[in-house]
């Protein structure tokens, strides 16, 4: 079973996702990040892959994209520190990025590699649904991928449903008409979307993502959806301490 | 005629609309509504009053009698540089407010690389009455000084953009994540023929007048409304597609689409998106644009600060696709010699943009009986600290 379904099937609440950027701090950093966070209690993971123009991006992320590039991070460079993971890690892994290094890439063939090393979804904002539906689709559901659409307050009722019914894994919850980037709290008009949204009973899990960044907004945000995702607060951690091994780990405890 | 993209924006392979979902309801309500808002009567009135009243159109077409004698050839000069504020910006800017204000919009923001675009903006929105918001990068901001004071005087908040190269590329990733963080009363006014469809339809569209008036201004002049050149300076596109518009149909109008090529093609200081590009996504469309073979994209490089983009609109990555334009490069030097030559002949300061579309003069090989029309995109004034330092 892919190991996203088998999570949400195991865990309805608080499920807790946290996003990186492959490359950063370090180049290398990758493969001990996953670990620590499995190891600190972390549900699931999003590898953040580097793109030279991040437009969905905040500050922290748009800064550790372009430290990483600097640092040498490439797909096939992450599939390279990917190779041995899953010997280490059980935790749902999830690719994140931007169309065009994986259309450089290949679909197809980044599609077949991500199921030799053992990723188990894709999130790829700038990959229009249409585009997705007609020439991509087939490879992402070859290799067992689950392809991850993101909802904001901006979408329609009719457009969640419509993507509630071609999704599967989850529905990527953004929680605010923002750009990625770390908010103190969660305010009333996200609180009308988000019961907005759980009105509609969708068939997929929700995620609630963007602007989660402590223990507050997260229990906040996970009583309306089946849990949500730390980005750039977690980044930001990762930049400003020097001991990242226990950065790391009191940062999940401090959530959980 | 009409030149026109598919219903979802596609000029064969290259187009569409490669946004987030944070933008899909704002530019899916431009996509339904664009063309019947532009098309309708009332608008189209409004419009081209705005054209003849204010920017002051049709611009002359000239006869550049000295500049036709170097060459050996019949070269008429289209004058945007004569518009108001300066270049062909205005014609789009004017377009896009009328519809801003039909959507209701009360907020306006804009990308910016030589500041025309932005000057353009900003005007406009002096005139409607509307919040002004100018990303420019900082890069640009220092060396299109100018024009910042123009866009503070106007009334617009200039923000410097410090991403990157802190050039055009930049300014307009800072454009879309304003838009993504003000999605409900912001209209983002791009200045090009780039960016999701419906922008690079409606941008042409709105900059088509420059080839509609080129046809009837050529019939009085000549006795055809064909030339049997249109060189325009190329950037995102968007004079090159106003100039070319009307003419796609003529195959025997040569069209021809000048790029910066900065140190030249080969130097990896460069702007040249078709010459050096390969196929990808950037800002919103599937086009040419310079990237590694990791599809980072490549920071550009050119003297001028319009032109500085790495990528392409996707209608001129199509034309070129099918043959239809003849693409040539144009280095800083060779622009800033063009500048100077069409100054001293004519008595005409070019902007360092329209001077690479005069560059590609010494080039070609003209027949003593060729008509060939030159798109002047823009005035120098905006250069002349560039042209100053040249002369010394
Ligand atoms: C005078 C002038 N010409 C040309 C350009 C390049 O843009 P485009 O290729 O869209 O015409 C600019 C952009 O700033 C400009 O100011």
């Amino acid at each position: 079973m892919n190991r996203i379904d088998n999570l949400f099937h195991q865990k309805k609440n608080n499920i807790l996702s946290i996003y990186f950027t492959a490359g950063h701090p370090t180049l290398l950093s990758t493969a001990d990040i996953l670990t620590e966070l499995e190891a600190s209690g972390t549900d699931m993971i999003e590898i953040g892959m580097p793109f030279s123009d991040p437009l969905a991006d905040g500050p922290v992320i748009q800064d550790s994209s372009a430290k990483a590039l600097k640092n040498g991070m490439t797909i096939k460079g992450l599939f390279d520190q990917l190779t041995n993971i899953r010997q280490k890690v059980k935790t749902p892994l999830l690719l994140m990025g931007y169309i065009n290094p994986v259309l450089q890439f290949g679909v197809e063939a980044f599609c077949k590699k991500c199921r030799e090393v053992g990723v188990d979804g894709i999130i790829l904002p700038d990959l229009p649904m249409d585009i997705y539906q007609e020439s991509f689709k087939k490879y992402f559901e070859e290799n067992d991928l689950r392809f991850i659409f993101l909802i904001t307050p901006q979408t329609s009722d009719e457009r969640i449903l419509m993507i509630d019914s071609i999704s599967n894994g989850f529905i990527y919850m953004v929680s605010s008409s923002s750009t990625t980037g770390a908010k103190g709290s969660i305010v009333s008009t996200q609180v009308a979307y988000f019961e907005r949204v759980k009105a509609l009973k969708l068939k997929n899990p929700l995620v609630i993502g963007f602007g989660i960044s402590n223990r507050e907004t997260f229990n906040r945000a996970s009583s309306y959806a089946n849990g949500a995702i730390i980005g750039s607060a977690f980044v930001k951690m990762l930049n400003e301490t020097t001991d990242w091994k226990k950065g790391i780990s009191d940062f999940v405890k401090q959530i959980n | 005629m009409s030149f026109s993209p598919d219903e979802r924006g596609f000029y064969g392979q290259f187009g569409g609309a490669y946004i987030p979902e944070m933008l899909y309801a704002n530019v899916e309500e431009l996509r339904l509504k664009y063309l019947d808002i532009i098309n309708n009567e009332r608008f189209q009135k409004e419009f081209h009053r705005l054209l003849k009243y204010y920017v002051g159109r049709p611009s002359p077409l000239y006869y550049a009698e000295r500049l036709s004698n170097r060459y050996g050839t019949h070269i008429y000069l289209k004058r945007e540089d004569l518009n108001h504020t300066g270049s062909h910006k205005i014609n789009n800017t004017i377009g896009q407010i009328l519809l801003a204000k039909e959507l209701g919009k009360k907020r306006i923001i804009a990308e910016t690389g030589a500041g025309q675009h932005g000057v353009a903006t900003a005007t406009v929105c002096a005139l409607m009455g509307m919040d002004c918001v100018v990303h420019m990068g900082e890069t640009d901001v220092k060396r299109q000084m100018p024009n910042v004071l123009r866009m503070k005087m106007l009334g617009a908040k200039v923000i410097p953009s410090m991403s990157g190269n802190r050039t055009l590329k930049d300014a307009g990733n800072e454009a879309i994540r304003d838009w993504i963080n003000n999605p409900t009363d912001t209209h983002y006014l791009i200045g090009s023929v780039v960016g999701p469809h419906p922008y690079p339809d409606l941008v042409a569209k709105f900059q088509s007048v420059i080839s509609e008036e080129i046809r009837w201004q050529l019939k009085e002049q000549t006795g055809s409304e064909l030339p049997d050149y249109v060189l325009a300076c190329i950037g995102g596109g968007s004079n090159a597609m106003g100039a070319f518009y009307h003419f796609i149909d003529d195959a025997a109008v040569k069209l021809i689409a000048v790029e910066a090529a900065g140190l030249g093609v080969d130097s990896g200081e460069t702007a040249a998106s078709i010459a050096r590009g390969t196929d990808g996504v950037i800002q919103g469309a599937r086009t040419k644009l310079m990237q590694n073979a990791d599809g980072q994209i490549i920071e550009p490089y050119s003297i001028s600060a319009g032109l500085d983009y790495p990528g392409i609109g996707p209608a001129h990555a199509y034309l070129h696709s099918i043959g239809r334009t003849i693409v040539l490069d144009a280095t800083d030097d060779e622009a800033i010699k063009a500048a100077f030559e069409l100054t001293r002949l004519e008595g005409i300061i070019p902007a360092l943009e329209s001077a690479h579309a005069l560059a590609a003069l010494p080039k070609m090989k003209f027949l003593s009986s060729d008509v060939v029309v030159v798109n002047i995109s823009g005035r120098g004034d905006k250069d002349m600290e560039t042209y100053i330092k040249a002369l010394r």
